[in-house]
């Protein structure tokens, strides 16, 4: 569904993301994790179109730089690391907002179940009138995401979408991730909480100074030995006691 | 003190709220000011009757704003040396519309002094609010932020040396648009300038676009002042009616020429409504949501400078209306485009009929200069728009 190949990055002189190949499906999720700095929001920057790179980046099988911006925007949604906003417009405005490249297109009549459908998945229905401003940032993360939610398309790049939030809305954020991606989306997200990695994406990219050190389900990518070395710090992966499932613990002198 | 989030309630944990809020770091304290304050205005039954209780109010602003430009213009004709009734106002327009209803203007010279003077002035008066109006809420939009303004940030003042430019040097190129088009040409430079100037990192911070306005002010004020010690007495009297401001020099053919430049811009400006809206997110958001943004950015810029350019060519300088007006209209209405702009257009039309007619009949058979007028009035309420941005963004954001 989104692929790019050979994406290489350069940002203030330096070479943050160095000839990386990525890509999601229709139908999965896929997470990019690695240490600060590794490069991970520049490569989804790349794939949004964002940054100038080298190498290509293929949408729905056609070229990016191909494509109208609308046409593109009814394709792929993108969710910023910051949501920032001029004005105080309500949640409920900001939501509809995500609806705009449906205008004059016969889906525009689905505007108001999409806007509605956005909030309840969420949880942010109690407080749609509200202005954004007012809202704390983890209230201000989920409402992006319900804007990029109600441009309902059928890939998602969402950068850190669970950073600023608690632990019951970083499972629900994931849940309706993975969901969108049961209905058919491509999701690309990019982690820092290797175990949320490790429970919802089917599979992950490491990276690490602009490069990807391994690929693949999360439970034979996610090894002491990498996660160790890209990390700089000893970390312990434990099968779950009950699902068998991977568990990162980082290593601590207690 | 907290938001609960499911429930829009308030609930005190802990030590009382404004003790907490004392011990915050100052910018934290602001925030928790904004939230609560407007956790209190918006309360569960104000959620459930959101939409339509806004929709409501935005058709009776839009309503309240065309009756009340109406209103102004009938009086604002009427009233003068020769004093006319609004009936009398209504009749002379409706018999020229060649309707038979109403009285005709009973005072001797009365239909004279109606369509020779009064209504070439109130339509000037008209033309130049709605296109200062309109430019104030266009470029606060673009700049994505409520500070911008053609006066405060001196695309006015810019504008203002081209037409100068023009007055001085006697060039007649265009004819009786010269000087609309040296403003113009003089605005739209001044845009582009602040513009590049301001802007870092795709945003353009309060304290850098203030001060961008401070020095492009104090260059166009050079600028001017070496163009009076250029000129001759004419000149400089010229010159002085610029810096000052006034429609004493309204004629049908002023409106002739800032007419079409300011509707073309007013249509520019609603066309670009809707995209206004997605910008507030950002720049790379907005683009995701299909918006080219460089070419809104460059179409929205140059409007502006058309407003403005129309507004200043033949009045000078007029400050703070697009600074005031959009403000007060989002605090009725939201910050919308799509109602702002039109609404800005039709209240920036109001100011300006209203102010142009305090200042000729304050005082008898003098004139006040109506741009001394509004920066009396507009540079308070600068202030206290300054004051006002810097507590919700809990600092110079």
């Amino acid at each position: 569904m989104i692929a790019g190949r050979g994406i290489r990055v350069r940002l203030g002189g330096r070479v943050v993301v160095d000839g990386v190949d990525v890509r999601a499906d229709a139908g999965e999720v896929v997470a990019l994790v690695g240490p600060n700095g590794a490069g991970k929001s520049s490569l989804l920057a790349a794939l949004a179109g964002d940054l100038p790179a080298g190498g290509t980046v293929e949408v729905a099988g056609r070229e990016l730089a191909a494509y109208r911006k609308v046409d593109l925007a009814r394709l792929r949604a993108v969710l910023p690391q910051k949501a920032q906003l001029s004005f105080p417009f309500t949640v409920s405005e900001v939501v509809r907002m995500g609806r705009a490249p449906w205008a004059g297109r016969p889906e525009s009549a689905q505007d108001d179940d999409a806007v509605d459908e956005a909030l309840r998945r969420t949880e942010t229905s109690s407080f749609a009138q509200r202005p954004f401003p007012a809202l704390s940032g983890g209230e201000q993360a989920r409402v992006s995401l319900a804007r990029v939610l109600a441009q309902q398309t059928r890939i998602l790049l969402l950068d850190e979408p669970t950073a600023a939030l608690d632990l019951r809305h970083q499972e629900l954020v994931l849940t309706v991730a993975r969901e969108r991606a049961e209905q058919g989306a491509a999701v690309v997200v990019v982690l820092h909480d290797l175990g949320l990695a490790a429970a919802y994406a089917g599979r992950v990219y490491v990276l690490a100074d602009g490069r990807i050190r391994g690929s693949g389900p999360p439970a034979e990518v996610f090894t002491e030995e990498l996660l160790s070395e890209v990390y700089q710090h000893a970390v312990e992966v434990l099968p779950h006691p009950h699902t068998g499932g991977p568990l990162i613990v980082p290593r601590r002198k207690l | 003190m907290r938001v609960d989030d499911d429930s829009g309630r308030i609930r005190a944990t802990g030590s009382a709220p404004d003790e907490q809020a004392a011990a915050a770091p100052p910018a934290a304290r602001d925030q928790a000011a904004v939230r609560r304050t407007a956790a209190r205005g918006q309360s569960r039954r104000a959620a459930a009757r959101g939409p339509d209780h806004r929709a409501g109010r935005v058709s009776g602003l839009v309503g309240g704003l065309v009756l009340g430009l109406v209103v102004v213009c009938l009086v604002a004709a009427g009233r003068g040396q020769v004093p006319i009734s609004p009936g009398e106002v209504m009749g002379s327009l409706l018999h020229r519309a060649g309707l038979e209803i109403g009285p005709l203007p009973s005072a001797v010279q009365g239909e004279n002094a109606l369509w020779l003077v009064r209504f070439p002035r109130v339509i000037l008066a008209v033309v130049v609010g709605a296109a200062l109006g309109c430019a104030g809420a266009l470029m606060q939009g673009v700049f994505g932020n409520p500070l911008a303004e053609p006066g405060v940030i001196g695309v006015s003042a810019g504008a203002a040396v081209g037409a100068a430019a023009a007055i001085v040097s006697g060039v007649t190129i265009l004819g009786s648009w010269t000087t609309a088009g040296a403003a113009f040409a003089g605005g739209i430079v001044t845009t582009f300038l602040v513009y590049a100037m301001s802007r870092a990192n795709g945003r353009t911070e309060v304290v850098t676009l203030v001060l961008t306005g401070v020095a492009v002010n104090a260059t166009a004020g050079a600028l001017l002042g070496l163009l009076m010690f250029l000129t001759d007495d004419d000149g400089v009297r010229a010159i002085a009616f610029w810096q000052l401001g006034s429609l004493a020099q309204a004629t049908w053919g002023a409106v002739a020429v800032a007419g079409p430049c300011a509707l073309a811009g007013l249509a520019v400006a609603a066309a670009c409504a809707r995209k206004l809206d997605l910008l507030a997110l950002g720049e790379a958001p907005a683009r995701h949501l299909g918006v080219d943004t460089e070419r809104l950015r460059i179409t929205a810029i140059v409007a502006t400078a058309l407003l403005t350019a129309s507004a200043v060519a033949f009045t000078g300088i007029i400050s703070f209306v697009g600074l005031v007006v959009p403000h007060l209209i989002r605090m009725v209405a939201g910050p919308g485009h799509r109602v702002l702009v039109p609404a800005s257009a039709l209240g920036g039309a109001i100011v300006v009929v209203s102010g142009d007619l305090l200042a000729r009949t304050a005082i008898d058979y003098q004139e006040l200069p109506l741009g001394v007028l509004t920066a009396v009035v507009g540079g308070p309420a600068f202030f206290w728009l300054l004051r006002r941005t810097r507590a919700r963004a809990g600092g110079w954001g």
